[in-house]
């Protein structure tokens, strides 16, 4: 028989699936909330997402985590489902594509990291 | 009597001897309304050209070989009915994403090669003896793969699959579905051995979840069910194969 190579999607696969989730459970809410309800002043009370309370948000570890899964998945989701679509263009971009797309996700969760650590506990 | 319907069947024809590449010949059909697609090409067969060839046997949706693109859909050709077209144009082809051998009829060697690396066969769990007698399955262990033994090998998901537009090499739904009926059955221990083949690279992970497969299936074997579960099963693979001591593929 054959040798085969394993493949390593289940890296990506599972940074996707996990991404998928979370944007479909928190993502239209975090549209309506941010893009929506705070800057219209619809719903929520006055200074909901003011500065002292996003930074009280950030620094405590439940909130902590919620921001980094919320940036660093969706960023994994979308990459993975951009670089697939790429792939049913027709356009096999090949390992050029792939750095591209999974780079910047992993910039991308660097980044949060470093921020989110920056700011404190 | 009632006046005869015509139809026309645009048939994609491909003579591999003399054509350079498939091209269209037009032909103008009388039907009934209980004529379907294939009867369509039998009648130009037996009436204009005699060299049309196609593949057929049953002509009762059981036999999977008279698969074709019928107006661009992956279908049955014997039991899909020309009424349903009239009175537009019928266009049919040989069947998306394989190579033609001739006219409507594909070369299927890549797809049998496929079959055959599924292992489908049962491999004991644990050998028996003969006296010790049949083995025993319960009507839920029969329900857990009885829907994957339904496929008839017609091949439409493959036609329908973008993926394995994409990729020939992947092992693509119909033969997933059968390794899955395999996988899914209480007297079968196979599933670490087919295991290499589901987590490599020609494995389910070239697979988008487009789910037209299912659509297309005759039989309702649902191969993108079958497909997606073993994602499932091959990252757990990926990620476990470091705590138990033997692996699935190097
Ligand atoms: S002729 Fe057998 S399935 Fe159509």
């Amino acid at each position: 028989m054959k040798t085969r190579k394993r493949s390593n999607a289940p890296i990506f696969w599972g940074l996707f699936g996990a991404g998928g989730m979370l944007s479909a459970l928190f993502g239209p809410a975090l549209v309506f909330i941010t893009g929506l309800a705070v800057p219209l002043g619809l719903l929520l009370p006055q200074g909901t997402m003011s500065y002292p309370k996003m930074l009280a948000f950030a620094q405590n570890f439940i909130g902590k985590g919620f921001i980094f899964a919320v940036i660093a998945l969706f960023m994994w989701h979308a990459v993975h489902r951009i670089y697939h679509s790429l792939h049913e263009f027709g356009i096999h971009a090949g390992m050029g594509a792939k750095l591209l797309c999974y780079g910047s996700a992993f910039v991308g969760t660097v980044i949060s990291a470093v921020v989110l650590l920056g700011v404190g506990f | 009597m009632s006046e005869q319907k015509f139809i026309e069947i645009e048939v994609l024809r491909y003579k591999p001897e003399s054509d350079e590449a498939p091209h269209s010949e037009v032909y103008k059909v009388p039907f009934t309304d209980d004529m379907s697609v294939l009867q369509g090409a039998q009648y130009i067969k037996d009436n204009f050209d005699g060299s049309l060839t196609y593949r057929w046997s049953c002509r009762m949706a059981i036999c999977g070989s008279c698969g074709m693109m019928i107006n661009g859909v992956p279908k049955l050709s014997c039991e899909t009915f020309i009424r349903d077209y009239y009175p537009n144009r019928i266009t049919i082809e040989a069947l998306a994403h394989f190579p033609i051998e001739k006219d409507l009829v594909v070369d299927l060697s890549g797809f049998i090669e496929k079959l055959e690396s599924v292992q489908p066969y049962i491999i004991p769990a644990e050998k028996r003896s003969l006296d010790q007698g049949e083995y025993i399955q319960t009507p839920a262990q029969v329900q857990d793969y009885m829907q994957f033994t339904s496929c008839i090998n017609c091949t439409l998901c493959y036609a329908a699959c973008p993926q394995f537009g994409l990729n020939p090499d992947f092992i693509g739904p119909g033969a997933m579905a059968l390794l899955h009926r395999y996988n899914m059955d209480s007297r079968d221990g196979g599933a670490e051995q087919r295991m290499e083949l589901v987590a490599s690279e020609e494995g389910v992970f070239n697979c988008s979840a487009v789910g037209y497969c299912s659509e297309v299936c005759p039989k309702h074997v649902d191969p993108a069910n079958a497909v997606n579960i073993n994602k499932t099963n091959a990252a757990k693979d990926y990620f476990l194969r470091f705590l138990s001591p033997k692996g699935g593929a190097k």
